[in-house]
């Protein structure tokens, strides 16, 4: 699996992600965000961080950067992109995820573990989980209120495009576990094709029992296990 | 070719939480404005920019507010001329 890591400057997660993609036998290569061409790769992940600052709005900068042009080429000739929290926010501003991440409405910046409950256990992202199965992932970010108009949440919902959501302990989607505000406790949506996943939670930051959580782990080998199959 | 001087403001569209305008309404309040009911945050950006007639000028900027400066989804924006670089810059 060969597997590039865009960095944009401000990328704060970029080895975390380099690295998670290496645990599970990825031949895996920063891409500097000014290169070109992404035709060698198999998988490509946009890292968390703070893109240019998040000036003007987290994402919308990074989206104009010469790399996203394949990104984008890449996402619609249907390879895999998996972009986390920065990353979605940038393929949301980029238009391959619809809808945006607003300021969390706790008004805070939120940096905890969160249960997430995986909603479709059947995507390239996802095959190595149960579906219902709870994960224990953190997040960091102060910009994952995930919104859209009424129509795109409609379609989202109608077509399972929902992959995480945030969940309590029982598993259910209660306000309380929503660190964000996102509606319907949204942390991670897949494109209408099912090859392009954003989420806010860093499954990065949980691939070592070390650093509390291994839950992480199997969202990358299912990513190795789709491609060995296609 | 002349040149002018462009407001573009962006806001936050009605109904949307506005985390910012929240935590000014809040400390307005607290400092005894007690009367202020509702504080919205947008930001206001000033383009100089060379163009053909003020026309073009603002067709411009509709069109880097729909590519850049907005997202449509979250956002609203109005442009307006304020007048040009050398008259405004005294």
């Amino acid at each position: 699996m060969k597997v590039a890591v865009i960095t944009f400057p401000g990328s704060n997660c970029d080895y975390d992600l380099f690295k998670a993609a290496q645990q599970v036998g990825g031949d895996t290569t920063f891409v500097w965000h000014r290169e070109r061409g992404l035709k060698n790769y198999d998988v490509v992940l946009l890292p968390g961080g703070f893109s240019y600052g998040d000036y003007l709005r987290a994402g919308a900068i990074a989206r104009m950067s010469p790399i996203m042009e394949d990104v984008i080429a890449f996402a619609n000739s249907g390879g895999p992109v998996l972009g986390v929290c920065n990353g979605f926010q940038i393929l949301c501003e980029s238009g391959l995820l619809p809808g945006a991440l607003m300021h969390n409405d706790s008004l805070k910046f939120e940096s905890k573990d969160v249960l997430l409950r995986v909603e479709r256990a059947d995507t390239l992202f996802t095959s190595d989980y149960d579906p219902g199965q709870i994960l224990r992932i953190p997040i960091a970010h102060g910009e994952g209120n995930y919104g859209a108009d009424t129509e795109t949440l409609a379609t989202l919902e109608a077509e399972g495009r929902v992959v995480f959501r945030y969940v309590n302990a029982a598993g259910e989607t209660s306000e309380e576990a929503n660190p964000n505000g996102s509606w319907q406790n949204i942390a991670g949506i897949t494109n209408e094709a099912g090859n392009v996943l954003g989420m806010m939670p860093h499954p990065e930051r949980a691939m070592e029992e070390l650093l509390g959580s291994t839950d992480g782990v199997a969202l990358f080998t299912s990513m190795v296990a789709s491609l060995q199959t296609s | 070719m002349s040149q002018y001087r462009l407001e573009v403001r962006v806001k936050p569209r009605p109904g949307l939480l506005d985390p910012q305008g929240k935590a000014i309404h809040h400390s307005l309040n607290s400092l005894g404005w007690e009367g202020v009911n509702d504080v919205r945050v947008g930001k206001a950006i000033y383009i100089d920019i060379d163009a053909e007639s003020a026309d073009a000028a603002l067709e411009a900027a509709d069109a880097m507010c729909r590519k850049l400066l907005a997202n449509p989804v979250t956002e609203d924006f109005e442009v307006s001329m304020v007048g040009t670089p050398e008259k405004t810059d005294s």
